[in-house]
C-alpha cells in the first residue's frame, strides 16, 4: 500500500491537510487565483479538499490591466465552472485612487499589485490568503514559512517569523493582521507539471508554443506587445514560445520552444538549463534582493 | 516512493554551505542561472574558483551581517527519489533552528571537520535529533583533503563518534568519509579513497527509509480537522462526514474506531477520497471518514484504535524546547495545541533542566529562556488526548501559543 504512494499523493495529501487547516483555523480566507499553473494546481486541490462543498473561500485575483487576455478569459471561465465566487480588484482602481502612482502609463504595474492586494485585504476583512509560491522559486520564498505572518502594514519579517513546528501551523492574528498560506510550499516546477498531467488540468493556451513577436533583450525574449514595444536598435524576430510562467505582460518573458502538449512542456522542464523565475522574470533580475523587498512590502 | 526529509548540521565552518552546494551542483540540480550568480557572486568576493558555498547564500539581511537567519528550504530530485533539505544554521539560536528543522526530518546528515576532535556543537546536534525523534543519522566526515586522505585520520573521528552516539541508539548510522570541496563522496566517488568501502553521501540518501512507514504500523489516531455536514434532504447520499489525515497507522472501512471525547465506539461506514470510496488508508493520507453511527463530533475531536487509544490527560509530563524572545511566565495562561486540538493551559511546575551536552537533568535555576530545553507539567483547562512522543509523533508533539502577542513560544514532547 505504501509503497505505490507517489511523490505526487504525498505533496498533493499535504497541500489537502494545509488547505483544510486553513479552514478550520482562520474566520475569513480568501484564495488567489490568476489563471496560471500554480493556482490552477491550488483549485483542483481545493475541490479534493472540500468537495461536495462549497469552497469555504472566495477567489481573489489582482488584475494589473497589463495581463495575457486568453489568461483573463480562462480565469473568468474557470472559475464559473466551479461556481466559487471570484472577486477581481484591479491595479487601475488604485491608480484612480491615488493609492499608486506610477512614473509612466507603461511602467510595470507588478510591484504595485501589492498595494492594491492589500487594499482587496482590508476592503473584505481577510485574516489568511491562500497562494500558490513555493520554495523552490527564489531564495527569500526558500525561507518562509507555511503559514507565514504579515502585520498590519502587510509586511514579511523574515527575521522574526514564527517557529513552525512538525505540521502544528498556528494561524492566529489580531484584527488587521492576516496569514498568507502557501500549501504547494515543497512543489517544485516539475511537481507542478507532473500534476498538471496526472488531473488533467486544462492550462491558458499560453503555456504552449506558440509563434509570437519577440525582441532579445539582455539574455531574455522580450514579447511585443502595445506595452513593450521594441526600442528603436532592435530586430524584431518572430519565434516559437511558450510561457513558463503568467504574469504582468510588461514583466514576464516566454522561453523558445517547441512544446505542444503536457508531455513536451514535461521533457523541457527536466531538461531546462534555466531556473523558472531567471529564464522570465524581468522584475528579479533588478538586484539579488528584489523578491525579498517586494516580499517585505506585501507582495505574493 | 516517499520524499526523504532531511536535516542537514555542522559547526561553524565544518563545509555545510559547501557540501549542500556540492550535493545539489554534483546532482545538476542547479540550472545556469544560480550557477552564473554563483560564479558572478565568487568574483566579485575574489574566490579563485566556483565557491559552492555560496549557492546557500540566503537573504539580504544575511548577506550583508554574514549571518544565516533560519531555516532554509531546499529541493532536488534524483530518478530514484525527491528530496527535502532543512537546511538550518548551526550558530545563533541553534536548538531552536535545530528543532525546527529536524521536526519533520526522516533523517540527519551532520558534518564533521575531520582536522578536529569531536566539537560540543557536533554532540548537541546529535543529541537534539535524537530527543526530536530521527532515526537515521549519516555523518559525513570532511575535509579529507587537508588530512592527505589518510585512514587513520577518518577511523579516529569515526570511533569517536561511534562511541558517543552509542547510548543514543538512532536505528542507523553511517559514517562518510569524504571532501565536500573537492567534491569526493557526495555524489561521486572521485580517485582518491580507494580504502572507503562504504557509500557516497547520495547512495545513502537514496536508500533511507522515510518515517511514513513507522508512522503507517502505529495505532490509529485521526484528529477531525473540519465537519462536512449532512446534505439537507439527502442525508443516504451526502451523509456527515469528517475530514482529516490519518496521523498514525491505518483504517479500513468497517473497523470499529473509538470517539474522543466522550469514548463512545462506532465504525467506520466510508473512507472517501476525493469522491472516491476506499478499502483503506493509511497514515498521510487525507481523507473524510463517514461513521456508523451520528456522533456530534467536531474540529479538535480525534478518532482512535479502541484497542490502543491514547490517553485523556488534564496534566502532561513534557519536554519542553523554549521558542520564546520573551522568558517562560510561570503564572500565565498559554493556549497549547496538539494535532488539531487547542486548550488553554499552563506550566505548572518546571521540574529540571536538560543539559545539552548530555541531556542529563539538573536543577532549574533562574528564568526558561529562549533555547532551553526543561522538563515540565502541563496543566489543562480541557483535556487533551495525547501519547508519548516516541510511540506516536503526532499526539505527543504539541506547541505553545502566547494569546496576547499570538507567537508561538515553545514546542514540547510529551514524556
Amino acid at each position: 500500500m505504501l509503497a505505490e504512494r507517489s511523490h505526487l499523493d504525498w505533496l498533493e495529501s499535504e497541500a489537502i491537510y494545509i488547505l483544510r487547516e486553513v479552514a478550520g483555523q482562520c474566520q475569513n480566507p480568501v484564495l488567489f487565483f490568476s489563471g496560471g499553473k500554480d493556482s490552477l494546481c491550488l483549485l483542483r486541490l481545493a475541490e479534493k479538499a472540500f468537495r461536495p462543498g462549497r469552497f469555504p473561500f472566495p477567489l481573489l485575483h489582482i488584475d494589473t490591466g497589463h495581463n495575457f487576455p486568453e489568461v483573463i478569459a480562462f480565469r473568468d471561465r474557470r472559475a464559473a465552472e466551479l461556481g466559487e465566487r471570484l472577486i477581481v480588484r484591479s491595479v487601475e482602481d488604485s491608480m484612480r485612487k491615488g493609492s499608486v502612482r506610477l512614473a509612466s502609463e507603461n511602467q510595470s504595474r507588478n510591484a504595485a499589485q501589492s498595494v492594491t492586494l492589500l487594499e482587496a485585504i482590508a476592503e473584505f476583512g481577510f485574516d489568511a490568503a491562500i497562494g500558490g509560491a513555493r520554495r523552490d522559486e527564489e531564495k527569500a520564498r526558500a525561507k518562509e514559512r507555511v503559514f507565514s505572518f504579515r502585520d498590519e502594514f502587510g509586511q514579511w519579517d523574515p527575521r522574526n517569523q514564527r517557529p513552525e513546528l512538525w505540521s502544528l501551523y498556528n494561524a492566529r492574528v489580531h484584527p488587521g493582521e492576516h496569514v498568507r498560506v502557501f500549501p504547494i510550499s515543497n512543489w517544485t516546477e516539475l511537481d507542478v507539471w507532473q500534476y498538471i498531467r496526472r488531473e488533467r488540468l486544462e492550462v491558458p493556451e499560453i503555456y504552449f508554443a506558440h509563434r509570437r513577436p519577440v525582441v532579445r533583450r539582455r539574455g531574455l525574449l522580450v514579447p511585443v506587445t502595445p506595452l513593450t514595444p521594441p526600442r528603436a536598435d532592435e530586430a524584431v524576430e518572430e519565434v516559437s514560445v511558450r510561457f513558463r510562467t503568467v504574469g504582468d505582460i510588461s514583466c514576464t518573458c516566454p522561453v523558445e520552444s517547441s512544446a505542444a502538449s503536457i508531455d513536451a512542456i514535461l521533457e523541457e522542464t527536466r531538461s531546462a538549463r534555466l531556473t523558472e523565475r531567471g529564464a522570465t522574470r524581468m522584475d528579479d533580475q533588478t538586484s539579488e534582493a528584489s523578491m525579498e523587498r517586494r516580499k517585505k512590502e506585501g507582495y505574493f | 516512493m516517499q520524499p526523504l526529509r532531511f536535516a542537514t548540521a555542522g559547526s561553524v565552518d565544518d563545509g555545510k554551505s559547501t557540501l549542500i552546494g556540492r550535493l545539489l551542483y554534483d546532482a545538476h540540480a542547479l540550472q545556469e542561472d544560480q550557477v552564473a550568480a554563483v560564479e558572478r557572486a565568487s568574483l566579485r568576493r575574489g574566490a579563485g574558483e566556483l565557491d559552492l558555498s555560496l549557492i546557500t547564500d540566503g537573504l539580504e539581511a544575511e548577506r550583508e551581517q554574514g549571518i544565516t537567519i533560519d531555516v532554509a528550504y531546499r529541493y532536488f530530485a534524483t530518478p530514484v527519489r525527491k528530496f527535502i533539505i532543512a537546511d538550518s544554521p548551526g550558530h545563533e539560536q541553534y536548538t531552536r533552528n535545530m528543532a525546527t528543522g529536524t521536526s519533520n526530518a526522516d533523517a540527519l546528515v551532520l558534518l564533521l571537520d575531520v582536522t578536529k576532535p569531536l566539537l560540543p556543537q557536533s554532540r548537541r546536534h546529535l543529541l537534539i535529533a535524537r530527543l526530536l525523534g530521527i532515526r537515521h543519522a549519516i555523518v559525513f566526515v570532511n575535509k579529507l583533503d587537508l588530512a592527505n586522505y589518510a585512514r587513520a585520520a577518518y577511523e579516529r573521528v569515526r570511533r569517536e563518534l561511534e562511541a558517543f552516539a552509542a547510548p543514543l541508539r538512532f536505528d542507523s548510522l553511517v559514517c562518510i568519509a569524504g571532501s565536500a570541496l573537492r567534491g569526493d563522496m557526495v555524489v561521486e566517488r572521485g580517485e582518491r579513497l580507494d580504502w572507503y568501502g562504504g557509500p557516497t553521501l547520495l547512495e545513502r540518501l537514496e536508500s533511507v527509509p522515510a518515517s511514513a512507514d513507522r508512522a503507517a504500523a502505529g495505532p490509529l489516531r485521526f484528529p477531525v480537522q473540519l465537519v462536512s455536514p449532512p446534505r439537507a434532504g439527502r442525508p443516504r447520499a451526502h451523509p456527515r462526514a469528517y475530514m482529516g489525515r490519518i496521523e498514525s497507522g491505518h483504517v479500513l472501512a468497517g473497523a470499529p474506531v473509538v470517539a474522543l471525547p466522550g469514548g463512545r465506539t462506532t465504525r467506520v461506514r466510508q473512507i472517501v477520497v476525493h469522491g472516491a470510496e476506499r478499502e483503506i488508508a493509511v497514515a498521510g493520507d487525507s481523507v473524510s471518514l463517514v461513521l456508523a453511527d451520528e456522533l456530534d463530533l467536531s474540529r479538535g475531536d480525534l478518532l482512535a484504535d479502541p484497542a490502543q487509544p491514547p490517553r485523556e490527560a488534564r496534566s502532561l509530563e513534557a519536554t519542553l524546547i523554549w521558542l520564546g524572545a520573551e522568558p517562560l511566565r510561570p503564572a500565565a495562561r498559554y493556549l497549547v495545541q496538539l494535532a488539531s486540538r487547542r486548550v488553554a493551559g499552563k506550566v505548572a511546575e518546571v521540574q529540571s533542566r536538560l543539559d545539552i551536552d548530555t541531556l542529563d537533568e539538573r536543577a532549574v535555576e533562574g528564568k526558561v529562556v529562549a533555547n532551553d530545553i526543561v522538563n515540565v507539567r502541563l496543566s489543562l483547562q480541557a483535556p487533551l488526548f495525547a501519547d508519548a512522543y516516541e510511540a506516536v509523533r503526532c499526539t505527543g508533539a504539541l506547541i505553545l501559543i502566547d494569546e496576547a502577542t499570538n507567537q508561538t513560544v515553545a514546542a514540547a514532547l510529551v514524556r
